[in-house]
């Protein structure tokens, strides 16, 4: 288990971690309002049930859970509900959706948060029932439900807990300081994943660019009781994006995730260490989760950091605590420089998944210059740390040859953008990759859609047609009726009769008249 | 016989060629009884590529006879659901040039479904008749709501309505339907803004 892995591709730009200054945190405090998107994480967004007016408690659940894959919204403070509208949240396209408006009264005011006792005797089910009525979703910047990943161990038998430490990308050091600051209640959390999950061994990976926190997660392994048996710390060369779910799977254990699966068809798990701590709270507290870490860092804030922030604090707050002074065509970026976004707003609020805000300036992070035609250098089948072929994939992009991307594998690609990095042309491949699949997932879509329609119309012209039989079929079946009735009654047919009768006399006439 | 047929050779490829064609003629003709399709395979192919809006637009009653007469040779750009990209594929599929759509039928639009305003809806049942997906809920006098789900957008209920109660929305709006647009391809980018008008 001492022996770590290498990766296929990857890439080493300027870490700039030093920038946040890892292993400190200050405190943001509360902002006027805070604004809760309904959707922070994968999945169908929760359902409001507060109306506006009310006054809530900190704790207090604003919005529920709705299906399989979703997650709840809790108060982070106590205060009033002064809307439930349209607001800007952080998402790629600068759209807006439903929020929750919250005003504290800055009175804090809590509800009596109730954890388990004693998690280690209760039922697995109880104690993920506890981690989805606390409405964690992963903090790492995906945002799947955790309670909804930690079922993975009905579909297989989960032997390996990973706690994905890496934190490859640049900049972002949230997840550095937690372990700096928070190792003893890392280690609790995953202690509770693994016994849900039946996991026997607990990795922690974390790459060798972070040596407080490796040392602060050795001590804290070494303080536990550890009554699950095997636990370690693994520390691995820095490269990124090492930090993938996938790629540090390989890492760990020098398997890789079959094309398509999932880890725990391998028997893992991989969880954030934010999302550890979240855990904890919640099942050993009853806290849900309405805080976290998030790096606030880049050249044009002067108190780079990493802040402990209320959910649905804007980040405009954020970023008047760190000192912004922005610069001509500022650019504010949610997440890192290979995976974040680009925001249009500051007022945007901070949500489960935001691990990190970053302010640079103009020099320090310039946009992109404009592409190039692709001289097929294959620098990018060289980065690429699913071993895809981005340069074949960008054409088929360009073609819109979905079959051909899918026999390329598409969609093993994890978006880490280390093709387009090393790219000489400035191809924004990974975008090209984005609406791809995309495009495909709506081709299929509409492939469903479209079965089923056929099927709908053509069960409904068998009806019109069955119906329009049956009619026939009942007018022929009257007029037959009708005839045989005529047919039947012809014998005693009084106008038949009475022709019958005159024609009769006519010729008793006529019989008369050629005997006289 | 057998020395009939060493003293001329010429009858023994003539015997040989009579068995050899005896038989695959009778595995020709056993094959045509066993493996006889049914309908037209290639409307069938074609069928599938339509988009099954089922609205009419290309002047056939329905995508399974619009199928049927672009099999028998018809135009293949009568089809404004499907779009550009309808055309194309069936262009691929019957290895023909694409063409563009035919604005004669309509132009190419974002999905769609009807949306009945229910108050307003007078329950007359005209728009159940007229929906060809059975996408449409009520009863005489009662009001009527649109599975939107099964809604194909055709638009084929919005005439028959007598209190113009029906409208037509977007089916794929906000932020959970936004997809990343694709990127300009690089020969388009213009460097020098001044470019743009040349080429």
């Amino acid at each position: 288990m001492n022996s770590v892995h290498t990766i296929h591709g990857g890439i080493h730009p300027r870490e700039e971690k030093q920038l946040s200054r890892p292993g400190q945190v200050i405190d943001a405090g509360l902002p006027h309002e805070l604004i809760l998107p309904l959707s922070q994480h994968i999945g169908a967004p929760a359902e409001p049930i507060v109306s506006v007016g009310d006054h809530v408690k900190g704790g207090q659940r604003l919005a529920e859970d709705q299906g399989a894959v979703s997650a709840a919204v809790h108060a982070p403070t106590s205060g009033h509900i002064t809307a439930i509208d349209m607001q800007p949240v952080p998402h790629p396209s600068g759209l807006t959706n439903v929020c929750i408006r919250l005003t504290p009264d800055h009175a804090d005011e809590w509800l009596v948060l109730q954890g388990l006792a004693d998690y280690r005797s209760e039922a697995p089910d109880t104690v993920i029932a506890h981690i989805r009525a606390a409405g964690i979703s992963g903090l790492g910047g995906a945002g799947f439900p955790t309670a909804t990943k930690l079922l993975a161990r009905e579909r297989s038998a989960i032997h390996t807990l990973i706690i994905n430490g890496t934190e490859c990308e640049p900049y972002i050091t949230a997840d550095d300081t937690l372990m700096q600051v928070a190792a003893e209640q890392i280690v609790a959390g995953a202690e509770i994943l693994a016994h849900i999950l039946g996991a026997e061994t607990i990795l922690y990976g974390v790459e060798d660019n972070k040596p407080a926190a490796l040392k602060a997660m050795r001590e804290a392994l070494a303080a536990s009781d550890d009554a699950l048996g095997q636990q370690q710390v693994v520390s691995f060369p820095t490269k990124y994006p090492s930090g993938g779910e996938k790629q540090l799977i390989e890492i760990l254990t020098g398997e890789q995730v079959p094309s398509g699966g999932l880890p725990a068809d391998l028997g893992i798990v991989c969880q954030n260490p934010g999302t550890a701590v979240a855990v904890r709270d919640a099942v050993i507290d009853g806290k849900p989760l309405t805080d976290r870490l998030v790096t606030v860092t880049g050249r044009a804030v002067s108190h780079a950091s990493n802040y402990r922030v209320r959910l649905g604090t804007p980040i405009a707050h954020l970023l008047a605590l760190a000192g912004f002074t922005p610069g001509s065509r500022q650019r504010l970026i949610h997440g890192g420089p290979m995976m974040g976004f680009a925001l249009e707003t500051d007022a945007v609020p901070v949500v489960k998944t935001t691990n990190c805000v970053l302010a640079p300036t103009q020099e320090e992070l310039p946009a992109p210059p404009p592409a190039q035609a692709c001289i097929r250098c294959g620098l990018c089948a060289e980065a690429c740390p699913a071993s895809l072929l981005p340069q074949q994939l960008y054409w088929y992009a360009r073609a819109k040859d979905q079959e051909q991307l899918e026999k390329h594998h598409l969609f093993d690609c994890i978006e880490c953008g280390a093709c387009s990095w090393v790219c000489p042309s400035s191809i924004p491949l990974v975008q090209y990759y984005r609406a791809a699949k995309s495009h495909i997932v709506e081709t299929r879509d509409d492939k469903q859609r479209a079965e089923r329609s056929k099927g709908r119309f053509e069960a409904r012209q068998e009806r019109v047609e069955r119906e329009a039989a049956e009619r026939e079929r009942k007018r022929a079946e009257r007029k037959a009726t009708a005839q045989q009735k005529a047919a039947a009654s012809e014998a005693d047919d009084p106008v038949q009769a009475a022709i019958a009768r005159t024609k009769a006399r006519k010729e008793q006439a006529a019989q008369t008249k050629d005997a006289s | 016989m057998l020395g009939l047929l060493t003293h001329y050779p010429l009858l023994t490829a003539l015997t040989a060629l009579l068995c050899l064609g005896m038989v695959f003629g009778a595995l020709l003709g056993f094959a045509s009884v066993k493996f006889r399709t049914e309908g037209n395979p290639l409307a069938e192919q074609i069928n599938t590529l339509l988009p099954q809006t089922q609205c009419g637009q290309c002047g056939h009653p329905g995508c399974r006879p619009y199928a049927q007469s672009i099999a028998d040779g018809g135009a293949i750009n009568k089809c404004p659901p499907g779009g550009q990209e309808t055309i194309d594929a069936l262009a691929n599929l019957l290895d023909i040039e694409s063409q563009p759509l035919d604005a004669e039928h309509g132009v190419e639009k974002e999905s769609r479904v009807a949306f009945i305003r229910e108050d307003e809806c007078i329950g007359c049942t005209k728009c159940i008749q007229a929906c060809p997906v059975d996408a449409i809920l009520g009863a005489a006098k009662l009001m009527h709501t649109v599975i939107a789900d099964e809604c194909t957008g055709c638009d084929l209920c919005v005439e028959p309505c007598p209190v113009d109660c029906i409208d037509m929305v977007v089916r794929k709006a906000g932020i959970a339907h936004w997809s990343w647009p694709m990127p300009a391809s690089p020969e388009h980018t213009n460097i020098i803004a001044t470019d743009k008008e040349a080429a």
